[in-house]
This record gives C-alpha cells, sequence and structure tokens, in this order.
C-alpha cells in the first residue's frame, strides 16, 4: 500500500514519506475503523483464497498431492494443443456477444419503460422481469424445449404444421447453442436491471421540472439529456455484472443441455474449467483455464469503463 | 418546490411531453415481453399442481385439469423424513438468511460510503480490488475458501453457512456506485457542523440511500435464502430449507412434479421480499436536498 500514495505525495525522502503516510493514516482513523468490518470478511474468505489460487496455474495439482511447479506448460497446453479449449473460446465470444449487449440494452430499457409507468404497475413489472433471475428454474426449460412430441415447442410446431417430426432442440448440435442463449436470456435480468430501476428512482425530481422549464418536450429528449448523464455509477455496475454473467455462464447449459454438450456446441470456458477442475480434478489446469478467462473480463471493463467515463463527462 | 412535486406525484407521474397514448404503446409492450418473461414460471406453477399422470399426456396441456396438492405434501413428507424435526430447518434458513442479510447490508453501506466519499492511503487500491475480486471467477477459489475454513475451524459449524457471505464485493460495489453520486456539498456541510463519520453515514448519507439499500436487500436475502450447506456443513441439524428442498426435488417419486413443486415454494420468500423492498423504492422519491 505503501508504493500506491507516491503519486499522490510527489517527491520526497522515504523517511519523510512514511512519516506523512502514518499522519495521514492516523487522520482518517475512523475510515478505517468503518471499513473494518467488511474488510476483516473480505480478506479472510475472498482476497486470501484468490490469492491462494492465482500461482496454480502454474502447477501440476491433483488435490492428493501437493502442487508441483511446472512453469508455463498450462498454458501452452492450453492455447497450442488443446482444441476443446479453441471450440470453447468460439462458443463463449458467440455466447457472450449475444447475451452480453442484448440482456444490457434490454435491462436498460426495461428499467426506463418501466419507470414511465404508474407506480403501482412499476412494482408489478419489475418483479415480472426480474422473477426469472430469482427463480434459477430448468426443469421447466427442459419440458418446454424436450425432444419428443411432448415438448411445448414440439407439440406447439407441430399442430402449426411447420414440422413434421420432434426436433432434438437439446441434442441437435445445430440448436444447442441457440437453446441456451435464449434460456440466459430469460435469467438475465437480474442485478444489473435492478440496479439501473434503483437509479431511476434516485434522480432528482426537480431535474425533470428543470429540464421541462427549459425546453425538453419528448421523453426521448429526457432520457439523452437527463436520464442517461446521471445514470453513469449505475450504467457502470450493470456493465461488470453483464460482463460476469455472460462470460462466465455455464450452469445454464450445463442443466439444459448436459455435460458435455452435443459436439461441445454448447461447451463455454467455465464449462471447460468446471470439467477439469471437478471431473478430472487438474486444479492447476482449471486455475489457467480462469486465468485466461479473468485478463479477457478484466481488458474488457477497462475498456468498457473507459467508454462509459468519456460519455458520461 | 416540495410541495409542487408531491402534488405532480399525486398527478400521477407527469413529466415534460407524456402523451397518453405512448404510455399506453409501453404498457402494451410491457405487457406482451412479460407475458413471455412469465411463461416458464407459470408452467412450473401448473406443473407443481398436476398429478403425475397429467405431467405427460400428448399433446402437453397448458392448464390443469385435475389439480392435486400431492407434490407439496410429497415434498414436505420428503422433508420431514429426517431425524430432525422439520421446524430446524425453518428455524436454520431464518437465522442463516437474517444474519447474512443483516451483516452484509450494514458492513457494505459502511464500507462504500468510505470508499466512495474519502481519500485515505489506500482508497484507490481497495476501489480497485472490489472490482477484479468481481471479475476473477475461479472454481479453484472454493478449495482454498475450504482450505481457510477448514484452518479457522469452520468446517460443520452453523458459523460456515454465514461468515463466507458477509462481505459481498458486488453489494459494495452496487453502495459505492450509489453514494459517489451524492454531492461532496453535502458531507463537507455535515463535517462543518461537527458531525462525524459514522453518523454522517447513518444519519445523512443512507437516509438518501433507499433504493439502493432495498436493492441490496433483495439481492442479499436472495443470496442467503439460496445458500447450500453442501460440502461445509454435514450435520443434519445444521441443514437449511433449501438444502433439504433441493433433495426433495431429487429423491421425488414424480420427479418434475415435486421438483416444480420445490421451484415453487423456494421462490415465495424471495418475492415477499422483493415486493416489500421494491414498493419502499418506488415510494422514495428523491427530492431536494440532493444538489450538486
Amino acid at each position: 500500500m505503501a508504493q500506491l500514495s507516491k503519486e499522490e505525495i510527489g517527491r520526497r525522502t522515504k523517511q519523510e514519506e512514511r512519516a506523512m503516510m502514518w499522519r495521514s493514516v492516523k487522520q482518517n482513523k475512523a475510515c478505517y475503523a468503518m471499513l473494518a468490518p467488511f474488510m476483516l470478511f473480505f480478506i479472510v474468505f475472498t482476497v486470501v483464497p484468490v490469492v491462494m489460487s492465482l500461482p496454480m496455474g502454474f502447477t501440476d495439482f491433483n488435490m492428493a498431492q501437493a502442487p508441483k511447479f511446472i512453469g508455463l506448460s498450462n498454458y501452452t497446453t492450453l492455447f497450442l494443443s488443446d482444441k476443446i479449449f479453441v471450440k470453447s473460446i468460439r462458443v463463449t465470444i458467440v455466447f457472450a456477444l449475444f447475451t452480453g449487449p442484448v440482456s444490457y440494452v434490454l435491462c436498460f430499457l426495461l428499467a426506463w419503460l418501466i419507470n414511465e409507468l404508474h407506480p403501482k404497475l412499476k412494482t408489478f413489472f419489475t418483479l415480472v422481469f426480474y422473477a426469472p433471475s430469482m427463480a434459477n428454474i430448468f426443469t421447466v426449460w427442459q419440458i418446454i424445449f424436450s425432444g419428443d412430441m411432448n415438448g411445448y415447442i414440439n407439440s406447439f410446431l407441430i399442430n402449426l404444421g411447420l414440422i413434421n417430426s420432434p426436433i432434438q432442440w437439446l441434442t441437435d448440435g445445430n440448436y444447442v447453442l441457440g437453446v441456451t442463449i435464449v434460456v440466459q436470456l430469460w435469467i438475465s435480468l437480474g442485478a444489473g436491471f435492478l440496479a439501473l430501476r434503483a437509479g431511476f428512482q434516485n434522480i432528482d425530481r426537480s431535474m425533470y421540472e428543470a429540464g421541462a422549464i427549459e425546453g425538453i418536450r419528448t421523453r426521448w429528449q429526457e432520457l439523452i439529456y437527463i436520464v442517461i448523464p446521471s445514470m453513469g455509477p449505475q450504467l457502470m455496475f450493470a456493465a461488470v455484472m453483464q460482463i460476469v454473467s455472460s462470460f462466465t455462464a455455464g450452469t445454464v447449459a450445463q442443466n439444459l443441455v448436459g455435460f458435455p454438450s452435443t459436439d461441445y456446441k454448447a461447451h463455454t470456458i467455465m464449462t471447460h474449467a468446471y470439467d477439469y477442475g471437478w471431473v478430472r480434478y487438474e486444479m492447476g489446469y482449471a486455475s489457467a483455464i480462469c486465468m485466461v478467462l479473468f485478463v479477457v473480463m478484466y481488458l474488457l471493463n477497462k475498456l468498457i469503463s473507459r467508454v462509459l467515463s468519456k460519455y458520461m463527462d | 418546490m416540495a410541495q409542487v412535486n408531491t402534488m405532480k406525484l399525486k398527478a400521477s407521474n407527469k413529466q415534460a411531453g407524456r402523451k397518453i397514448g405512448g404510455t399506453i404503446a409501453i404498457f402494451a409492450f410491457l405487457t406482451i415481453l412479460g407475458l413471455f418473461m412469465l411463461f416458464p414460471i407459470y408452467l412450473t406453477i401448473v406443473m407443481s399442481i398436476k398429478p403425475v399422470e397429467e405431467l405427460f399426456i400428448y399433446p402437453p396441456k397448458l392448464y390443469v385439469m385435475r389439480p392435486t396438492l400431492l407434490n407439496f405434501s410429497d415434498m414436505f413428507s420428503a422433508m420431514s423424513q429426517n431425524r430432525v424435526p422439520f421446524s430446524r430447518y425453518v428455524f436454520n434458513s431464518i437465522a442463516v438468511t437474517l444474519s447474512v442479510t443483516v451483516l452484509q447490508c450494514i458492513f457494505a453501506s459502511m464500507a462504500a460510503f468510505v470508499l466512495a466519499k474519502c481519500r485515505f492511503p489506500g482508497s484507490k487500491f481497495i476501489n480497485s480490488i472490489i472490482v477484479i475480486a468481481l471479475l476473477y471467477q475461479s472454481n479453484v477459489i472454493y478449495i482454498m475458501q475450504y482450505i481457510v475454513m477448514a484452518r479457522l475451524g469452520l468446517i460443520d459449524n452453523p458459523l460456515a453457512l454465514i461468515l463466507p457471505s458477509v462481505a459481498s464485493p458486488m453489494g459494495l460495489f452496487l453502495m459505492r456506485q450509489s453514494i459517489g453520486q451524492i454531492p461532496d456539498a453535502m458531507i463537507e456541510a455535515a463535517k462543518v457542523d461537527g458531525a462525524g463519520l459514522f453518523r454522517i453515514c447513518w444519519q445523512i448519507v443512507m437516509p438518501n440511500q433507499k433504493p439502493a439499500l432495498m436493492t441490496l436487500i433483495i439481492f442479499a436475502f436472495q443470496a442467503a435464502w439460496n445458500i447450500q450447506t453442501g460440502t461445509v456443513v454435514f450435520q443434519e441439524q445444521y441443514k437449511t430449507l433449501t438444502t433439504v428442498a433441493a433433495q426433495a426435488a431429487a429423491s421425488g417419486l414424480a420427479r418434475a412434479g415435486v421438483a416444480s413443486a420445490v421451484s415453487v415454494f423456494v421462490l415465495i420468500p424471495p418475492i415477499v421480499v422483493f415486493m416489500l423492498a421494491q414498493r419502499q423504492v418506488i415510494e422514495t422519491m428523491a427530492h431536494s436536498g440532493i444538489k450538486d
């Protein structure tokens, strides 16, 4: 932590620096005291496990024996000879491209539209759109997409005469990724959506009045000139949540189209990590996979926060 | 000004350039999309009250012909077959959910306030760590967490269900983003008036943060309610309601029916909390006092 304050303090001798630091720490005693309860549990149950898991990517670790250092070989195997990993990168990108931006826009759009309604309807519609992310139910989707004629979609399409024989939604390689994306979109109006709803509720009403006086005539103008500029923090929160959920999705596919899915068509990077971590107990390799995913997500987060902050200010 | 505000509010949410036609179009759009969203949940509810013989008939029906509560009674009997009385699970769930939710909200609010509004050695560093913690998803963490918990003697201890969930980086991030929007001038004014940080946080900042806090309560409750005892606690007497419900879903006779009943049952408390909290969010209207 000592290095971090350097830039703020400027050039001084080390002793002076340390003395200043110490004074500053003492001045902010109250801050540390209020931070302490959170930090205590955060460090013990999140930071320590994360730091412990960082070097695992460079080891061969099967949980039974102590981890053995093997340098970069996990990473070279990943990129050079693991064909399924390369495939899973493609699946993850397709998956994230479809679910991430779409559900981000949907979160914002719906939060805004709901905000236009009468207060009683607001609670109702917020619940309607948020309920799927609370429910997390897969059984019903298995029945909706069931491959026999009992499946709701199949029987519906057969009734309409669009198809003659049932489609194997959950096992046909052509459909598994599409089905997974649909279900993921269904549950994706979660944390980001609610945070945006709260953000809308937090906009000072006098801002709207001021806007009306200054010549704002339509909902659209209000959205662009008043709402979006004052929702920056919530938009950022929703973006981070969306990155996490679209890149680390794996449970939907595993519960819906099986594990592994047909031809690895719905095999995301996270599923791959699950495969090596919890099925084959190659924890070192699984860590390396997660590390790659983390780096990608981190860079994307940097990019999005830069774009958003440029737009907000 | 404030009077005008409340009057306008009572006159149903009128703002610049609202046409009734637009509002109706929005309502229609949301209703249609909402029906799609609700369809699977509706089906789950229907399936939970379907008798076994109706589950697999062709063509599949969107409604129940002879509704039954058999699936629910199967679920409850599967849940009460253990040595431990059913009320014990209820107690465990309430204890875990309540303590996680309350502690998470208090800890996250205080930490978020400090991180959003104070500059002190380490604040920048901690701020960046929070986002990294959100983005770093690795299944290896669970093993490391297990090792840490074993060292602390928490394995097979009911505290193992509570303590790891008490500090949520997501909750902190949410609150920090929201508190950051409060003008510094307000906090400075309170400081000048001689209020300490703790008082500023709870008496000035948090009352203005009802929407974010209520949202955090929803998240925290939902996560805590769904905590599965799984790998850290083995004794039957420490298991939570959702854990035994999941077990019942896996072992039920007519699995799809009982599993649906479990889904419906597990969903009810979060929805109730959601309704209560969300009403608070809607009723809060940001008004004067928060101005730059």
